[in-house]
């Protein structure tokens, strides 16, 4: 790998990297595993004045219990995340989806932080992010701030993040009794991006499905809420035909890629064939 | 005098680990990027970023001044030192405008080489590479074949007249093999035709190409990541007017090739003009993106096929006319690879009647050349795919089909319709044991039954009864085929003093085996130890003579070289036995390594004590030069010709389209086989290799000509977890062709498979009216034949990522080919 020149910084403390990356202006990057930047720097594609390491921060690595919701460090492995006793107990999703990422290389060297503050569309944890209503944890040279979900993902690699802010972690609301999950995912290689994927979850109430959160993975330039799915869900039967109805909404409102693994129309088709399944996988149905 | 007691068990035979694999895999490897001399400069390439444009200016002049910087040169700079990298395939009237290493007035692909840095460190020659200033004034992409053949048609090469540069036919009337194939297109009861696509597909080694060049006073040496130092040797000194005794070629460990590594490569001789003009040792090491551009690619051909049959099934004609994609040059043996095939599209099968026509095209994409089975994947796909349309239109069992016409076992040897004779085989045996293993009646039940039931997800089965010509090969034929080489290979036996024995193979490996394959045949051959054979391969000082690696020669050429080598050994030591043991010649016996006086057991010399008695010279007969050593050049009569019977199962979810394989079953006949577990490996991957081509793998370009699976992100590789635990078993009928009875491996697997994977997708489909599917049979193409009753269409060629291509342009359509 032999990327254009830039500088390169290692701060041991959020504080000391939210300096570095005031101090380098626009053009820094942040560096955590390195999965995502590393082939960005490697193919050119991107010239950062700037690189600022921090993948020695531990107070940005782990997983803890606040009470109300687990917070994980931005700088976490996936396969940490993977293994983590909290995360399967309060975000089964998140352990699964984590799960399908790549290869095991890649999950023992990139973070769960990484991966959503590259906002791939097509990355596969932004849409189980938007599904369990994550915070993510801002620290800058204000001070630290919390970004809904909702507002985190602003467009294709773009994030609501400054560039002097660092992503240091992110906080999963603990899902009340009766919710249940699946992450869908669909690729043509083991190893490859998400073609299209739906993160499904669904608290089920005597027989039916009382509420449900569905997120799409790469129908559009930002991860999406299948909202108009989540709304035909909301009081259905858990029956295979409701379902398959209400899923039958899950391209509206999306903005498909058309690449090599697919154009719109066939990723618009796999988006509901995907729903139904997610969401009929997580009803246990 | 002792005799031995422990003797070596036979070696042939055994599924030995491979003694290469210690420093392979614990990291004690030599590839030629790990070479560093003193004074090294580091190559960067620049390449076009333009598919086909005029150089109108360049300025090197910022890129020479930047840190580290020794010399930059561009086309201009070896515009009459260069000359033409070679094409070792001359039938009369090819069309060759020449190869030009770098670009000096004119880019005819994107990844061309238009400027050359060399620095201090590799950093700094690839940060000068942006300093390079180069104005281009493009020129219309040439991109589709046909389009690229017809009248007014843009032309790749200006000077040429038509961008088609050969036209190369056989018909069995005019060759007098069979009847002429007119008549059995006149007579037929049955006709069916088809257009099959082979993709363009990328070898994808896995240790990227790498070059070292030290001057050598007059001369040079070179580390290159090659399959063939040998025939490096002597083009690279043929193209730059070297003298050959002053070249050295050394191929280090070498990671894969696939073909891929069949070339006189540009960055070969660029790194050895940039080595001379500077006096001073260089190293280039691409990265792999530059592979997956600018390395040659594979495949490429449109094959319209025509089959002729009775009404009872009984086939008559086989008619094949190919359009092959060369790329923009004719590269070593690029135009050849169809020829490759041109005698195997009738395959098992007993034809009247056959025709065999290819055209090389020129286009604005990267050149293609050998890739795994090099024109033989493509006949046997085009035969056993339109078998499977022939039984279809029948309403025949494709397995029927295939019975009523293949060579019977008792019928061998057998002169095929396209002129070749297959000396052994069994088709009835190997398809036999694989039905079996495969469990193919309840898969056929199965299979029904998901169809009558509608299921969403339907099975489909395929099937491939495959065999191929290789072993490259006897040297008249490929003279009369136009080859500007042989098909001889060398092998040298020395025994050293202690017994040990070193054998030089001109074969040169890339990750074969050789060394323990070939160690195998000498320790059974010499009756000695395994671990006392060395095998010296792949420097052209220490290995002078030999032709390399490719077309599952090394075997049945190579390994066969050694046999005739070690069997002069034995020769030489028996006369020396004689006089050790007082006895004559005609009453010695050599068995399990040791010379033995018939009828007076007891009284033995071994190979080890023959060796050292030659090495003291002190007790030697009169007129006996002091050396058992011997070497011998082999030339084979024929081609072997393995064979085998590969069944493959897929599911296929209707609703998404994924393809999912479910049981795989193959049964080879490779011969007699030197070591089982080679021959398991070698099939594993070629198995690998041929079911990608089926169902991953393609090398897309869009509409300007730029490649969009420049990154392994879109150029998808299937790993362990995309495939299926495979079934193999073998078969075994010997070679008459060589002394040990064997066929070659190293390609069957890539050739056999990606049929059987198409003919088991195709019949999970026929119910939704689909007779045919574009490989790759991506998800989306299954699911648009499943609802369009069609072939699957193009593909969208923009990228997928952020790492991969930067526009999502599509092209639609059934007869928008995107190759």
């Amino acid at each position: 790998m032999i990327p254009a020149e830039f500088e390169y910084t290692r701060p041991a403390t959020v504080g000391d990297a939210v300096s570095a990356l005031t101090a380098a202006g626009e053009d820094a990057k942040v560096l955590a595993g390195g999965q995502s930047l590393i082939p960005v720097l490697r193919l050119r594609l991107a010239y950062p004045t700037t690189v600022v390491d921090v993948g020695r921060i531990d107070e940005m690595r782990g997983v803890r219990d606040e009470g109300d919701a687990i917070v994980i460090g931005a700088a976490t492995t996936h396969h940490e995340v993977m293994r983590d006793p909290l995360v399967a107990e309060h975000a089964a999703l998140l352990a699964q989806a984590t799960g399908t990422v790549a290869d095991p290389q890649v999950r023992h060297r990139g973070t769960f932080g990484g991966a959503l503050a590259h906002a791939d569309p097509a990355g596969d944890l932004g849409a189980c992010a938007l599904a369990l209503g994550c915070e993510f944890v801002a620290s800058g040279p204000g001070g630290e701030r919390r970004i809904p979900a909702t507002e985190f993902f602003v467009d294709y690699l773009t994030t609501a993040l400054n560039p002097d802010e660092v992503l240091t972690s992110i906080r999963v609301p603990k899902l009340g009794a009766g919710w249940s999950s699946h992450y869908e995912k669909f690729n043509r290689v083991a190893q490859a991006w998400s073609i299209v994927a739906v993160a499904a979850l669904v608290r089920r109430e005597n027989g039916s499905i009382a509420e449900a959160r569905v997120g799409l993975t790469n129908m559009g330039t930002t991860p999406l809420r299948a909202s108009a799915v989540e709304q035909a869900l909301a009081g259905a039967d858990a029956t295979e035909a409701a379902i398959g109805a209400a899923a039958e909404h899950a391209a509206e409102g999306t903005n498909a890629p058309s690449d090599l693994s697919g154009k719109a129309d066939y990723r618009e088709h796999l988006a509901r064939v995907l729903t139904k399944r997610a969401v009929l996988s997580a009803a246990g149905s | 005098m002792t005799s031995v007691e422990d003797r070596p068990a036979a070696e042939i035979g055994q599924s030995r680990r491979r003694k290469e694999d210690r420093h392979l895999i614990t990291g004690r490897t030599n590839w030629t990027d790990n070479i560093t001399l003193p004074g090294m400069l580091h190559l960067a390439m620049l390449r076009s970023p333009l598919a086909h444009a005029r150089i109108t200016s360049v300025d090197t002049t910022e890129a020479k001044n930047r840190s580290g910087v020794i010399g930059v040169f561009t086309g201009q700079d070896f515009k009459d030192v260069q000359g033409s990298l070679p094409c070792a395939w001359a039938p009369d009237g090819l069309v060759n405008p020449g190869t030009p290493s770098i670009a000096v007035d004119q880019v005819n692909f994107a990844g061309e080489i238009v400027a050359v840095v060399a620095a201090r460190s590799k950093y700094e020659a690839q940060d000068a590479l942006e300093a390079i200033e180069i104005d281009y004034d493009p020129l219309p992409p040439v991109l589709g074949m046909e389009e690229a053949v017809k009248d007014g048609a843009d032309l790749v090469h200006p000077g040429t007249s038509s961008n088609k540069i050969y036209t190369w036919e056989f018909e069995s009337g005019a060759a007098g093999t069979g009847i002429p194939i007119q008549e059995a297109l006149d007579t037929a009861e049955v006709t069916v035709q088809r257009r099959f696509i082979q993709q363009r597909l990328i070898p994808a080694f896995m240790e990227p190409r790498s070059t070292v060049v030290q001057p050598v006073g007059d001369g040079v040496t070179m580390w290159s990541a090659t399959q063939i130092p040998h025939i490096l040797r002597t083009l690279l000194a043929a193209t730059l007017g070297l003298a050959e005794h002053k070249v050295r070629v050394i191929a280090p460990d070498v990671g894969g090739g696939f073909g891929g590594k069949i070339a006189v490569m540009p960055e070969e001789v660029l790194c050895t003009l940039v080595a001379r003009a500077l006096n001073k040792p260089v190293k280039w090491t691409e990265s792999r993106s530059e592979s997956l551009l600018s390395a040659h690619h594979g495949r490429d051909q449109i094959q319209d096929i025509t089959i002729t049959a009775k009404k009872d099934g009984t086939v008559t004609g086989l008619d094949v006319h190919l359009y092959a994609d060369m790329g923009a040059y004719n590269r070593l043996f690029g135009p050849s690879v169809p020829v490759l095939g041109a005698f195997m599209y009738n395959a098992i099968y007993k034809f009247a009647a056959y025709r065999f026509v290819s055209e090389g095209v020129f286009t604005t994409k990267t050149p293609t050349d050998a890739y795994r089975g090099a024109g033989r994947p493509e006949a046997t796909y085009a035969v056993e795919r339109i078998m499977d349309e022939l039984a279809q239109e029948l309403g025949m069992d494709p397995l029927e089909l295939r019975r009523k016409n293949w060579i019977k076992h008792e019928e061998f040897p057998f002169t095929t319709v396209a002129g070749l004779t297959y000396d052994s085989g069994n088709y009835e045996a190997a398809t036999a044991k694989a039905l079996e293993l495969m469990g193919w009646e309840e898969l056929k039940a199965e299979r029904d039954r998901r169809r009558a039931d509608k299921d969403p997800v339907q099975l489909g089965l395929g099937i491939s009864t495959f065999t191929e010509m290789c072993g490259l090969a006897p040297s008249r034929i490929l003279g009369s085929l136009a080859f500007g080489a042989g098909g001889w290979e060398h092998a040298s036996v020395r025994m050293l003093a202690t017994g040990k024995v070193e054998v030089v193979t001109g074969a040169s490996p890339h990750g074969q085996g050789h060394e323990t394959a070939f160690s195998q045949i000498v320790a059974d051959k010499l009756g000695v130890a395994f671990d006392d054979v060395e095998i010296l391969h792949g420097d052209t000082q220490s290995s002078p003579k030999g032709l390399d690696t490719y077309g599952s020669r090394s075997l049945a050429v190579g390994g066969a070289a050694i046999v005739k080598a070690a069997d002069k050994v034995v020769e030489k030591a028996r006369r020396i036995a004689a006089h050790l043991l007082e006895a004559s010649e005609d009453d010695l016996e050599f068995d399990k390594g040791s010379f033995s006086v018939k009828g007076s057991p007891g009284s033995s010399v071994s190979m080890g004590e023959i060796a050292f008695a030659t090495f003291l010279g002190h007790n030697l007969p009169d007129g006996i030069e002091p050396s058992l050593d011997a070497d011998a050049t082999y030339d084979p009569v024929n081609f072997s010709f393995p064979h085998g019977t590969h069944l493959c199962a897929v599911e296929v979810d209707t609703d998404t389209g994924f393809t999912k394989i479910r049981k795989y079953v193959c049964v080879d006949d490779v011969g007699k086989p030197i070591n089982p577990l080679i021959i398991e490996g070698q099939v594993h991957g070629g198995l690998a290799q041929g079911i990608a081509q089926a169902l991953y793998e393609e090398a897309v370009y869009d509409e300007s000509g730029n490649l969009t699976t420049g990154t392994f992100v879109d150029y998808t590789l299937p790993s362990a977890a995309d495939l299926p635990s495979f079934t193999t078993d073998r078969n075994e009928t010997a070679s008459t062709y060589n002394d040990l009875g064997v066929k070659g491996v190293g390609e069957a697997g890539t050739i056999a498979s990606t049929p059987a994977v198409i003919n088991a997708v195709v019949d999970a489909l026929r119910p939704f009216g689909v007779n045919d599917i574009r490989m790759p049979a991506t998800p989306e193409r299954v699911w648009r034949a499943v609802h369009e009753a069609s072939a699957g269409g193009g593909r969208a060629e923009g990228g997928t990522t952020a790492y991969g291509g930067a526009s999502t342009t599509t092209s639609d359509g059934e007869g928008g080919f995107l190759q």
